[in-house]
């Protein structure tokens, strides 16, 4: 089972303008800061938010192709949705509410209770059958919100951050579980995060979403090591640099240069970790280095090192050591020498 | 507008002050305020024939009057049920040219005198009336004087009160469980049914509930379009007006059973009216 998507629509004020594809048996995350439209591509591919154009096929049926007409309804698409705070059904028990998708695609009330009951049971809900949704604990309505969606046997799961609702203390302990039982299903799976740690704990591949468009695609190694987005390498953590390079020197866009070691030629990213930017009041002299002068706007602790937010051209943020702060007196507003290796610039293509 | 005005109707929590913080006029005010509404009651208390109230509550007339009046009554309400909250889900859910206009239309009958509106209703269903004749000719149906046109008179002035309500807890509701209905497989009539009307099921009761109570006290469109006959158009108000004439401790004891359902409507909605305080 695959999934194929171009979803062209307009949401609100902004354009989304996605183009996914999903492999049989992969997990995917939608990774992105809020209002990218990450919640609104999995509402397309529901049918709840109709598409202008582009098209969406699950496995070779197509769902939606605006261009012939095509629109299936959202209750005869082959999908299960766990929304973000689960969505159960208040007035009907946790029994009722897994065997409402099966009684509504016409399953007898007793097969549909038994095969409720089931799914129920391989979550460990069994004995919470009969209580109502109100009076479960987070972790619970998860996974009520889970078997609920998968009871139907949908080709295609989505799930929007299913892991906002959760209490921070018992998020790891629930990710690990819900990572199990998302393991078993076999259809396509599409989760929808602003958190990094649970899109890389959780997916085989990330989709880096920001204001309706696509920024970046790769496993989540790849989208760490070569960010492709400011929002990503701030969530890293990292300095990033989009500039042209020629012979070492990549010019930067946003002004100033870097100069790097073996680059190719043409537009390119750069990156520089903060540990690997040093602070001198005086211009450093020898070794073949980048050297440019800043100003200090921001200096904050963090943990044992301190982060030091600097403008100049370009701006950048380094982290060193609170000894090294005393050392050099720095404070904020401070005029300061930046020094970073040619061989810690690491670049790649844009 | 009329989709927040029962909602607000719950009063946040007043200010802990004592009286000392209130002006003595005011506090003379407030007083006589609330003693213009205490009084009347109290006198009704006060002159209530006790000894002979079940006697006169059983007697034939009052009797005749109190079914009567449960039957149509009800009967409004069961009507109201039916157009109202299909009338109040296509306002709380549809967006089309003339909704402002038909809502207050729809409204209206809450502000405008009974009367008027017994006037109006003659002009419509009476024998020369705009459907009234049609009706007449063809179904041999006469709504004027007739028992099922005091059901209807109490309807035209009680639905209002249903669709409203039923409106503001249609648009206060999460329309999001609707999706999660649809995503598992659930066609409209079934989010409808088991999903939409059970969400909203508070506010159809209290929405019927003051339907009913609307109805129950209905004068002047019924007096109007459907007159005074004993057993097939006077219902209690009509019964207790009437008695004043005649049987003053009767229609005292009337009144007095209208005071206690009236008292237990605003018991049984105390939480939406008055806040759970």
């Amino acid at each position: 089972m695959s999934l194929q998507a171009q979803i062209r629509a307009t949401v609100g004020s902004f354009d989304l303008d996605v183009d996914l594809t999903i492999a049989p048996g992969e997990l995917v995350a939608l990774l992105g800061p809020n209002g990218a439209g990450k919640t609104s591509v999995l509402r397309a591919l529901a049918g709840l938010l109709p598409i202008d154009a582009g098209h969406i096929a699950l496995d070779g049926l197509v769902l939606d192709e605006p261009a012939i007409a095509i629109r299936l309804p959202v209750e005869q698409r082959p999908i299960g949705m766990v929304f973000q705070d689960y969505l159960l059904f208040p007035h009907l028990s946790v029994l009722e509410n897994v065997a409402f998708g099966l009684r509504s695609r016409g399953v007898g009330r007793a097969a549909a209770t038994a095969r409720a009951l089931s799914w129920l049971d391989r979550v460990g809900l069994g004995p919470e059958a009969n209580r109502k949704p109100g009076s479960l604990s987070g972790g619970q309505a998860q996974r009520v919100a889970l078997v609920r969606a998968l009871a139907t046997d949908p080709a295609l799961l989505l799930l929007d951050e299913p892991m906002a609702a959760l209490d921070v203390s018992t998020r790891v302990e629930l990710r690990r579980e819900l990572r199990q039982h998302l393991e078993s299903f076999r259809g396509v799976r599409l989760l929808v995060t602003h958190d990094p740690v649970e899109a890389m704990a959780m997916a085989d591949r990330l989709i880096v979403l920001e204001q309706g468009r696509v920024l970046q695609t790769g496993s989540p190694a790849e989208v760490t090591q070569r960010p492709r987005s400011r929002y990503v390498a701030d969530l890293v953590g990292v300095n990033l640099f989009r500039g042209t390079a020629r012979h070492d020197v990549i010019t930067i866009s946003g002004g100033g240069s870097l100069t790097a070691v073996g680059v190719t030629d043409g537009d390119v990213f750069a990156v520089v970790h903060p540990r690997t930017v040093a602070l001198y009041r005086a211009r450093p002299d020898g070794t073949p280095r980048n050297v440019w002068k800043g100003r200090a706007t921001d200096i904050d602790l963090q943990g044992d090192r301190v982060r030091v937010r600097l403008q100049g051209l370009p701006s950048i943020v380094a982290e060193v050591t609170p000894a090294a702060v005393r050392e050099l007196g720095l404070d904020r507003g401070d005029q300061v020498w930046i020094g970073v290796k040619a061989t810690e610039v690491i670049v790649y293509a844009a | 507008m009329a989709s927040t005005f029962w909602p607000e109707m719950a009063l946040p929590p007043p200010d802990r002050r004592g009286p000392a913080a209130a002006p003595v006029p005011f506090l003379i005010l407030a007083g006589a305020g609330v003693a213009f509404f205490v009084l009347p009651l109290l006198g009704l208390l006060v002159r209530t024939p006790w000894g002979s109230a079940r006697e006169l509550l059983t007697s034939s007339e009052a009797l005749t009057a109190l079914r009567l009046s449960l039957i149509a009554s009800l009967s409004a309400t069961a009507i109201a049920l039916l157009l109202g909250v299909p009338l109040a889900w296509i306002y709380a859910r549809v967006a089309f040219p003339g909704r402002a206009i038909c809502r207050a239309l729809t409204v209206l009958p809450m502000v405008l005198p009974p009367v008027v509106g017994g006037v109006a209703l003659l002009l419509a269903f009476g024998r020369g009336g705009l459907l009234g004749g049609w009706l007449a000719d063809v179904f041999g149906i006469h709504l004027p004087f007739t028992t099922a046109g005091a059901i209807l008179a109490e309807t035209f002035v009680a639905m209002p009160f249903l669709v409203i309500t039923v409106e503001a807890g249609l648009r206060s509701m999460d329309t999001r469980f609707e999706d999660a209905a649809r995503t598992l497989g659930a066609r409209r009539w079934t989010v409808l049914w088991r999903v939409t009307l059970p969400l909203v099921r508070p506010s159809l009761v209290a929405g019927a509930i003051l339907c009913w109570a609307r109805a129950l006290g209905e004068f002047g469109a019924t007096i109007t379009f459907a007159g005074n006959f004993p057993g097939r158009t006077q219902t209690m108000p009509l019964a207790v007006y009437l008695a004043l004439e005649t049987s003053p401790e009767s229609a005292i004891v009337l009144s007095l059973v209208l005071l206690v359902v009236s008292l237990a409507v605003l018991v049984g909605l105390r939480d939406r009216w008055l806040g759970a305080s």
